[in-house]
């Protein structure tokens, strides 16, 4: 057989077309399925292949003060945000980008870590700023999956003034992430949401819904532009915030509150209970929390001692001392075991013999025989150590816990401590173990009667109580938020007369010859008050002072007061001293803006004779200091100690008792902003020994 | 004019078919480095490519006046030259562009070339050599060795670069030239059933019914083979299916992968399978009409892997649809009956001509099935290019060099 006979080459021909025929047509089949009949199918699935959707942050509702003054809104600010992508090359370009953006090691690890959970993109830095943006824009090849976009940022105009009430934001944590309070049909990775204050208490009313906007990515992950054909969703803005604050008068307190020191001050609308102003030194910028804190502020605000981070108006526990004579007192007159005019049957003489021991006084001096009013007045421990025994401990115990002092005040804020105090004979043991093995003696409700003992409370929790004493022994919860309704609070049941008792105790601490008249008085103004030196574990020892409080409420003369104010000085030493005079010029800014008389920073009695004479205005309001004495001689109220206060002007004391200070400079006008003129206690309390070496409460 | 054509070409019909796919080539090629992102590289390759393609025609004025006597008698020291290029390739190849992980390229300083470019021609030219010295059909297993072997050795150089595509391409030239030789078909079917048997292992039942299918054929047609043969055949197969495992096992887990991701390309969606997915989904989204010449947006995005080489026809088949697909592909199925009509028509003085037709049609049905079927994920995915269209010098080259010989052998009357 030829094997090349053209019949055979033929034959082999078909087969070789046949071959060509099925493989072809095998292709082509091929093709056809996918491109004619599964077009569709392929063609969204190249649409998902390079369209993504990316979120578009809501702004969060704006925060307004009570005088619809902007407390937090949103400014533009860029972020930069990494798709997610082989972890090689994700972490090279992390590390190409620290060239540019502020990028430690530990938080390109975070990053790292963070889109590995999320297994989505991450927002490298949420606050860049411009050149950055800039230099990352120009490189756009060097830096594959990184886009940049404009999103709201927060911005506080409070700053440090503010830090603890108004909290901050941050970007969601994968713990919180699916928790009661973060679900996860509203919320995903990478949202920002408040982390604490206002911000997280009102954070499901201060955050938007996240708009969504669809983008045409290569397959490298770099942006090509917003894909068109399909609808972005724009986002919704948050609700806004009324707050009850006076944004000015946290300022202010910032300004007046001693640099050096840390402590707390409140201020109450006993009218509702409204907060208007809550303040905690020291603070922080919650601008610094926006986009991510640096580490270098985080690590140094957690370094600081005084624990920045730390809000001391509603977390800061202390011994609230004096100034909770008055809840003793109130108790008493409720339970009826005392009326406004006793006296105790025994005097004070400086100590008091009960028990097998003494009890001192804080004055050794002695009081003498004391009705109520004046035993406020004096702050005499002898009395108010009878009044413990008449109210008993079982009652003392069970009244203060009725009245809320082992409670929260119910503040709207994340967090705040429950006051610390026995509600029953049994807390002892539970508390401090067999010590107690046979419950506590009656000698614990003298210690509990002059605000020893265990008992701690907030500043705001003493702030809720002095609002009580300023209306008629109820008080509303302290509440931020405005318009949330009054939030039932606690109920002291007083008559009248019984509240006009207590605040004539209250008037003698700041009338003439009390403790804390010269940094109280005013002039347009009166301020009762109970000033408190707390102890605390290092003054114990003698380490280092006492706190100081104090707890004041003002108002017009002759009316009910309008604004409640309790300034707690940490290691303060006095609270006529330090923490009176806090009180007196927050309460006499609040006062004087809401009735419209330009406010000074001269305020007190004791700051206007360090820095002129006499004013008139004292004389007409205080004509009690001139009754022993020829109105030309008020030298009695020039310090009689070497305080802190008389150093700055050196004005010698004769010179004060003529009204005439040399070379003091003129008053300050009526100030708008007004600027600090009068330098206020800044003393550390290392080296100022001229502030030790004073005495007195 | 016409006359010219024919003087210059010899075959007007296949050389103008292959000159409008090079210069198709030559558009996606373009088509293909218009990118979101400009690479200066793939950007210009388009003109690399027409500058391969003049001196392709160059190439293919001069080696189409090349006696065929003269090609004949080259055929033996152009395949001993090629087998130890290929040689030297194991020894000093370097990886180029796309395929830097083989060893393939030889670099001679002023220019570089693929050795297994050369080889397939040379070997099509020596086993056309061989074949054609015989004048009886090879109807035993033991006939088929001389011709296995000689194509074996280039093969299994080929092999270790490693470059599976165009070792794929050395057994379509085989098979092909074989069958041209008149060696039956159910000899070669039989030849192949160890490497069948092989892929159907995986699943017991469906090589048990091959293999009683392939015993039955043996038992039934018993006269066709010596017994030994046959015997060597079952146990050939039998010694396939029990390697099966083993080999598995001892392949490399990206080489296990590709297998996987052939059978089910979504088990490996980011890795091994993403080549596949991307390239469906661009020829998909391409649908009927196409996207447009330069349009492709998954192209544009840089999703299309090594789109102007391997993965030319995605582009294709995103800018062009299913129209033009389907006809690149009837452009071939031309160019390739073409061939086997030349091959036909050179008649029984001839037989030399006709295996060396045979052998280029052979290599280009691998070539072209392979690479367009692997971007559908019809075939595994082996790089491999596409004649005349895939961006490649020295392929293009030898491409139009085949064509050369091809209308050469087919015109010259003895």
């Amino acid at each position: 057989m030829n094997i090349h006979h053209p019949h055979e080459l033929q034959r082999r021909a078909v087969g070789a077309h046949l071959a060509v025929a099925l493989f072809l047509s095998a292709l082509i089949v091929g093709f056809f399925r996918i491109q004619v009949l599964g077009s569709d199918t392929w063609a969204l699935r190249a649409a998902s292949n390079r369209i993504r959707t990316l979120p578009i942050p809501a702004p969060r509702g704006t925060i307004y003060d009570r005088e619809g003054r902007i407390v937090a809104d949103n400014v533009p600010g860029y972020s930069i945000t990494i798709l997610p992508g082989p972890r090689d090359s994700v972490r090279a370009t992390l590390e190409r980008m620290s060239r540019y953006v502020e990028l430690s090691d530990e938080r390109v690890e975070r990053l790292m870590d963070r889109m590995r959970v999320y297994g989505r993109e991450v927002v490298v830095d949420a606050n860049a700023d411009f050149a950055a943006v800039a230099a990352l824009e120009e490189r756009r090849t060097e830096f594959p999956g990184v886009y940049v976009d404009m999103r709201p940022r927060r911005r506080y105009l409070m700053g440090g003034a503010g830090g603890h009430v108004t909290g901050y934001v941050g970007e969601i944590t994968a713990e919180e992430l699916g928790t009661d309070a973060f679900p996860e049909d509203r919320y995903e990775a990478g949202m920002v949401v408040g982390k604490i204050g206002i911000e997280r208490e009102y954070e499901a009313m201060l955050q938007g819904q996240q708009g969504v906007r669809y983008v045409e990515f290569d397959a490298r992950g770099r942006i090509v532009g917003d894909f068109e054909g399909v609808e972005t969703r724009p986002a919704v803005a948050g609700e806004d915030l009324h707050l009850n604050l006076d944004m000015e008068l946290q300022d202010w307190i910032h300004r007046i509150f001693p640099d050096s020191m840390s402590g707390a001050v409140v201020a109450l609308d006993p009218e509702d209970g409204g907060v208007l102003a809550l303040y905690s030194a020291p603070g922080y910028d919650p601008n610094d929390f926006v986009g991510g804190i640096a580490d270098s502020t985080w690590a140094r605000l957690n370094a600081d001692e005084e624990d920045p981070l730390f809000n001391r108006s509603v977390l800061g526990l202390y011994a609230p001392a004096s100034t909770w004579k008055l809840a003793t007192a109130g108790i008493a007159l409720d339970l009826g075991v005392v009326t406004p005019d006793q006296t105790m049957p025994e005097p004070c003489t400086g100590s008091w013999y009960w028990g097998n021991r003494s009890w001192g006084c804080w004055d050794p001096e002695g009081h003498g025989y004391n009705n109520l009013a004046e035993a406020i007045g004096n702050s005499c421990d002898v009395y108010f150590y009878q009044l413990g025994l008449r109210i008993g401990l079982e009652r003392l115990l069970r009244r203060s816990t009725q009245i809320g002092f082992s409670r929260q005040c119910g503040i709207d804020l994340p967090q705040e401590s429950r006051g610390e105090f026995p509600d029953r004979k049994e807390w002892y043991r539970e508390r401090f173990g067999d010590v107690y093995l046979y419950g506590p003696t009656e000698g614990e409700a003298l210690n509990l009667a002059i605000g020893q003992g265990p008992n701690s409370q907030t500043p705001l929790k003493m702030a809720q109580f002095y609002v009580a004493l300023a209306r008629d022994g109820s008080a509303p919860a302290p509440m931020l938020a405005r318009g949330n309704g009054v939030a039932e609070g606690w109920e002291l049941d007083l008559s009248a007369e019984h509240i006009a008792a207590l605040q004539e105790g209250l008037r003698r601490v700041t009338a003439p010859g009390g403790t804390a008249h010269f940094g109280t008085a005013l002039e347009h103004w009166d301020v009762l008050g109970k000033t408190g030196t707390g102890q605390n574990p290092l003054s114990v020892r003698g380490l280092a002072e006492d706190h100081a409080w104090f707890a004041g409420l003002a108002g017009p003369p002759g009316e009910r007061p309008e604004v409640v104010v309790v300034a707690l000085v940490e290691y303060g030493r006095s609270g006529g001293q330090v923490a009176a005079p806090i009180v007196a010029k927050t309460a006499d800014f609040y006062l004087r803006r809401k009735y419209g008389i330009p406010v000074d920073t001269i305020q007190t009695y004791r700051e206007h004779i360090m820095t002129g004479p006499v004013p008139a205005w004292y004389r007409e309001r205080f004509p009690s200091a001139f009754r022993s004495r020829p109105a030309s001689e008020p030298a009695i109220f020039a310090p009689s100690e070497p305080t802190w206060l008389s150093r700055p002007r050196t004005a010698p004391l004769d010179s004060v008792g003529s009204g005439v200070v040399p070379g003091a400079p003129g008053r300050a006008g009526p100030v708008g902003t007004p600027d600090r003129r009068l330098p206020l206690p800044g003393p550390t309390r290392a080296s100022d020994g001229s502030r030790r070496s004073g005495g007195g409460p | 004019m016409r006359r010219i054509l024919e003087r210059w070409s010899l075959d007007p019909p296949l050389v103008l078919a292959v000159t409008a796919l090079s210069m198709f080539g030559i558009a996606m090629i373009y088509s293909a480095g218009q990118v979101h992102v400009p690479n200066p590289v793939t950007e210009d390759a388009w003109i690399r490519q027409g500058l391969w393609f003049v001196l392709a025609l160059g190439a293919f004025t001069l080696l189409a006046r090349v006696p065929l006597l003269w090609i004949e008698w080259v055929a033996v020291p152009s395949y001993v030259v090629s087998v130890v290029l290929l040689a030297l390739t194991l020894l000093v190849g370097e990886g180029r562009g796309t395929a830097a992980g083989v060893r393939s390229w030889i670099d001679l300083g002023f220019i570089s070339f693929q050795p297994a470019e050369i080889a397939k021609l040379s070997t099509i030219l020596a086993l056309a050599h061989f074949l054609s010295q015989k004048d009886a059909a090879l109807t035993s297993l033991r006939d088929l060795v001389p011709p296995a072997a000689l194509v074996g050795l280039p093969l299994v150089l080929v092999m270790l670069q490693p470059d599976l595509g165009t070792a794929i391409a050395f057994v379509g030239i085989l098979f092909a030239m074989l069958y041209w030789a008149a060696t039956p078909v159910w000899l070669l079917l039989l030849v192949a059933s160890p490497v069948i048997g092989l892929f159907l292992s995986y699943d017991t039942v469906v090589w048990s019914v091959y293999i009683v299918a392939v015993i039955g054929f043996l038992v039934l047609f018993r006269y066709k083979l010596y017994l030994f043969e046959s015997v060597m055949l079952v146990l050939a197969n039998f010694a396939t299916a029990s390697i099966a495992r083993p080999l598995w096992n001892s392949l490399a887990p990206y080489q296990r992968n590709r297998i996987l991701v052939f059978l089910d390309p979504e088990v490996d969606p980011r890795g091994a399978g993403y080549q596949v997915i991307q390239s469906k989904v661009a020829v998909g989204s391409g649908g009927f009409g196409g996207q447009g010449f330069t349009l492709g947006s998954q192209k544009r995005l840089d999703f299309l892997p090594e789109q102007h080489t391997d993965f030319i026809f995605s582009v294709v088949g995103e800018e062009l649809g299913f129209v033009g697909t389907a006809l690149a592909i009837l452009a071939f199925g031309y160019v390739l009956t073409r061939l086997v009509r030349l091959a036909e028509g050179v008649g029984e003085k001839q037989p030399f001509a006709g295996l060396v037709l045979l052998g280029i049609f052979g290599a280009w049905l691998v070539h072209i099935f392979v690479n367009i079927g692997m971007t559908i994920g019809m075939v595994p995915i082996t790089g491999i290019p596409l004649p005349f269209v895939s961006y490649g010098g020295t392929f293009l080259f030898m491409s139009w060099v085949a064509v050369a010989v091809a209308v050469r052998v087919a015109h010259e009357r003895p």
